[in-house]
């Protein structure tokens, strides 16, 4: 086990490591001129030449990374070229509200993906599965802003059951989580589905049902403790998807998360921040990946041993 | 007949009584104005966006500022002025009731090293090209002098600013947020983190901030004009959608929309009579235009231009937008000083532009690229120029792209055509000058400037110095049709279509009183946070 973690732990490093390269170097592919957006439309030359000196924007491309890895080793992210500030704090700032949002989510597409699987997926064929699996598709294809703004209109505006957005107590944090999570539960509702028919046609399970085991203990006990593992893996990889999701749902409500900073740094081309940003958000996939992966040795010990 | 006359006096003297007391509305009470976008940062060295810009003429002051929902410039830190008769040397009194908000009284230090410091190029402040005909500032801006050797303080309440050549804007220069009071041993203390605890002279001071979330600005009770502002506690609470908050603001959640009001639910309240009271219609200092690259064929023959000018049907831009804009037919604003009300422009004629295109040797049309911002509504904007094109021969591939994208290529010069929406410019401060320099001015015209037209005629610059030059009082009208003159011929060379002039509809709750002016103020939008009241406190 332990060297199973050892061998996960340098690997994440690695792909971190890429990943600081590659955006680095795509920001730089990017045609447009960080330097301009600072030093506003009214600037001379002389004044956009002295402050890309200022910020060492004239150096070699490898130079400029390098510097960037030493500093971040030593935990110095930088600071934003138009706030000024740390992206460290603002970071910091705003990730709590990201993580909240989005262990509340998980926890609702888990609470309706799931059960909707399993459900369906021991009524095959039949009209209530294609209802279940229609109405997941929906879920998967409905834009995330119209779900969003929607939910706000009928259950905050007309029904007054929820704030109208913002941030603070538990009321605030419903809909953006019902948001993010009906949108990905049919994602988990297919999975789950899938993935306990082809436990369900298993040997086990014919023996299970010939020892006369209730249909109940079948599905929960036996049969959705093997079907259970490529879900773990998928919550890993989830935190991927909520990348691009969670910039959506944070702008509707007024989620004061990790996205609107992202959002307003692209605009700017903030490079500090937008480096900080995604390497937080590589750090969370990686990190994810890790505990699915760890998950998934405990539950299933062939992972570990092959 | 006399005793009529007392009378009537008496009662003129009563309905100014009633006028007045009116006009001073009780202080107290609170508001709520939402943004869609975070605020970056208080500073005003370095703030210049459309959220922090007003809520900074807030927090600070300048020597001049602009009478309440006008263009009018008045004393605000300076108590008096006065300039030499050679327009080269300003010579400020300051007021001596003026408290920082840490409790320091402000001096004339102060305000040379304000200035100085959005000089200093380690400021990095984007207002730094606004001083330059400060004198020395050539030695400063390029990092040699500690300081600007045209600014002396021979007293604590006297302020000495000497020009290197008169400049009519100079006044304006003063009033902008760059040159704002800031207290030294602040900025020592918080460094490059001075944008998140400002601390300046202003109506307000900030006092609480809680990042992507909210900020709080309380009335400052030491604030040097007695009775002002009017509110207690203005909240400002950012990352806010625009369609969310116009259902706070019916709700009675959210007092201001800080952002317009979105373009999908626009129509419906505007004409929505219970709104009658609560929209605001108001003129920005603004026009968006298409810059036609002057350097590259087609473009660098006029006739193609002034053919372009006549094929873009505007009317049609106009109901892509709601109706919120009005037709433009020349660089100016109507609100701006200068703007010709009789120059008719380029009317839209294909016919006439097909023409004067086969006149110019492209009988045939030709083939080129649209540049535009990617955001609604700009790509549809464009696509209705696309038409325009057609209809007269002309294919034009519209390149769709990211903000800071667009920016660069008109930059660079690689873009043939580039509409400004989105992008476009909305003015620093209200005069004609200001819609000249880096926007059609041979300074502008060089790599990575904003003169996407790359327009330089020698002597329209040489006009434009002249203007800028008659700085004395008495050639005010002098120089504003001097500057009318100068647009009418840059439009005869027509490196620009211009297309429209942006209308604001600012809205807010029925609790927020104020003079319509102040909703529609040109300088500080969206609405003047000093001057509306509570309506619940009076």
């Amino acid at each position: 086990m332990l060297r199973f973690l050892a061998g996960r732990l340098l690997q994440s490093a690695f792909i971190l490591l890429g990943v600081t390269i590659i955006t680095f170097g795509l920001l730089f592919l990017i045609p447009a001129d960080p330097v301009r957006m600072i030093a506003g439309r009214s600037a001379t030359p002389e004044t956009v030449e002295s402050i890309r000196r200022q910020l060492g924007l004239d150096q070699p491309i490898p130079v400029q990374y390098a510097r960037y890895l030493g500093n971040l080793v030593q935990g110095d992210m930088g600071r934003s070229y138009i706030q000024k500030a740390r992206v460290s704090e603002l970071i910091a700032s705003r990730l709590p509200a990201t993580l909240q949002l989005m262990a509340a989510a998980i926890f609702l597409q888990l609470l309706i993906g799931l059960p909707a699987g399993i459900f369906a997926s021991t009524r095959r064929n039949r009209p209530l599965d294609k209802t279940v699996m229609l109405l997941s598709f929906v879920g998967i294809s409905a834009p995330q802003f119209v779900v969003g703004l929607l939910l706000i209109y009928v259950f905050a505006y007309k029904l007054e059951l929820f704030p109208l957005g913002g941030y603070g107590t538990i009321w605030h944090v419903v809909l953006p989580a019902l948001t993010l999570g009906v949108t990905i539960a049919g994602w988990y509702s297919r999975m789950s589905r899938s993935s306990m028919i082809d436990v369900l046609r298993q040997d086990y399970i014919r023996t299970a049902r010939a020892k006369g085991v209730p249909e109940y203990r079948v599905v929960l006990v036996h049969a959705l403790r093997n079907a259970i593992l490529p879900i773990i893996a998928m919550i890993g990889i989830d935190i991927g998807l909520y990348a691009q999701g969670i910039v959506v749902v944070e702008a509707v409500f007024g989620w004061p998360g990790i996205g609107q900073l992202a959002w307003l740094a692209i605009q700017r081309l903030d490079i500090p921040i937008i480096m900080g940003v995604t390497l937080v958000a590589a750090v969370g996939i990686v990190l994810g990946n890790l505990l699915a992966d760890i998950a998934t040795s405990l539950i299933d010990p062939r992972v570990r041993h092959s | 007949m006399v005793r009529l006359f007392t009378v009537a006096t008496i009662l003129a003297a009563f309905a100014l009584a009633g006028a007045t007391a009116q006009a001073q509305p009780k202080q107290g009470g609170s508001m709520v104005v939402t943004y869609k976008d975070d605020i970056s940062t208080f500073d005003p060295a370095i703030g210049y966006d459309w959220q922090n810009w007003s809520m900074i003429k807030s927090l600070f002051d300048g020597l001049m500022d602009y009478k309440p929902g006008t263009t009018e410039l008045i004393p605000d830190l300076a108590e008096s002025y006065t300039i030499s008769p050679d327009g080269l040397t300003y010579n400020f009194k300051l007021r001596k009731d003026v408290v920082f908000h840490n409790g320091r009284g402000l001096t004339s230090a102060d305000i040379k090293y304000s200035i100085e410091r959005s000089v200093n190029p380690e400021t990095q402040s984007p207002g730094q090209g606004f001083f330059w005909q400060i004198a020395g500032y050539e030695a400063m801006a390029s990092g040699g002098a500690k300081e600007l050797s045209g600014i002396t303080t021979p007293d604590d309440y006297t302020v000495i600013i000497n020009l290197s050549q008169p400049d009519a804007t100079f006044l304006h220069i003063v009033a902008i947020n760059f040159a704002f009071a800031v207290p030294r041993e602040e900025i020592d203390k918080y460094g490059l983190d001075f944008g998140r605890n400002p601390v300046g002279t202003g109506a307000y001071k900030m006092t609480e901030w809680l990042l992507g979330q909210r900020v709080v600005f309380e009335r400052n009770v030491d604030y040097f004009r007695k009775g002002s502002p009017y509110l207690d506690k203005i909240t400002f609470e950012v990352g806010q959608d625009p369609s969310v908050s116009l259902l706070r603001l019916k709700r009675g959640e959210v007092d201001v929309l800080g952002d317009p009001i979105p373009s999908a639910n626009f129509l419906q309240e505007k004409n929505d009579p219970a709104n009658a009271d609560l929209i605001v219609e108001g003129g920005l200092l603004h026009t968006g235009y298409i810059t036609l690259n002057t350097t590259e064929p087609p473009f660098d023959n006029k006739l193609v231009r002034q053919a372009i000018n006549m094929a873009i049907n505007k009317e049609r831009v106009i109901k892509i937008v709601n109706g919120r804009a009005s037709i433009a037919n020349q660089p100016l604003p109507p609100a701006m000083p200068s703007y010709d009300p009789n120059y008719k422009g380029y009317a839209y004629d294909p016919a006439k532009a097909k023409q004067l295109l086969a006149e110019a040797g492209y009988p045939n049309g030709f083939e080129t690229e649209l540049y535009t911002m990617n955001t609604d509504p700009n790509p549809r904007i464009a696509q209705s120029f696309q038409q325009d094109l057609k209809a007269i021969g002309i294919t034009a591939e519209i390149k769709s792209l990211a903000q800071a994208t667009v920016i660069d290529a008109g930059g660079q010069g690689t873009a043939p055509m580039l509409w400004s929406g989105g992008m476009a410019w909305i003015a620093d401060y209200p005069d004609p000058s200001n819609f000249y320099g880096p926007i059609l001015g041979c300074g502008g015209a060089v790599p990575g400037g904003w003169n996407w037209a790359k327009y330089c005629n020698e002597e329209i610059d040489a006009l434009a110095a002249k203007a800028d030059g008659m700085a004395s009082t008495d050639q005010v009208e002098a120089r504003l049709e001097l500057w009318r003159q100068i647009y009418n011929k840059i439009m005869d060379d027509a490196p620009w279509v211009p297309v429209m002039n942006e209308v604001r509809f600012a809205m807010h709750s029925a609790r927020i009183g104020g003079e319509d002016t102040l909703f529609a103020d040109p300088i500080h939008i969206p609405v003047h946070y000093e001057y509306v009241y509570d309506k619940d406190v009076q």
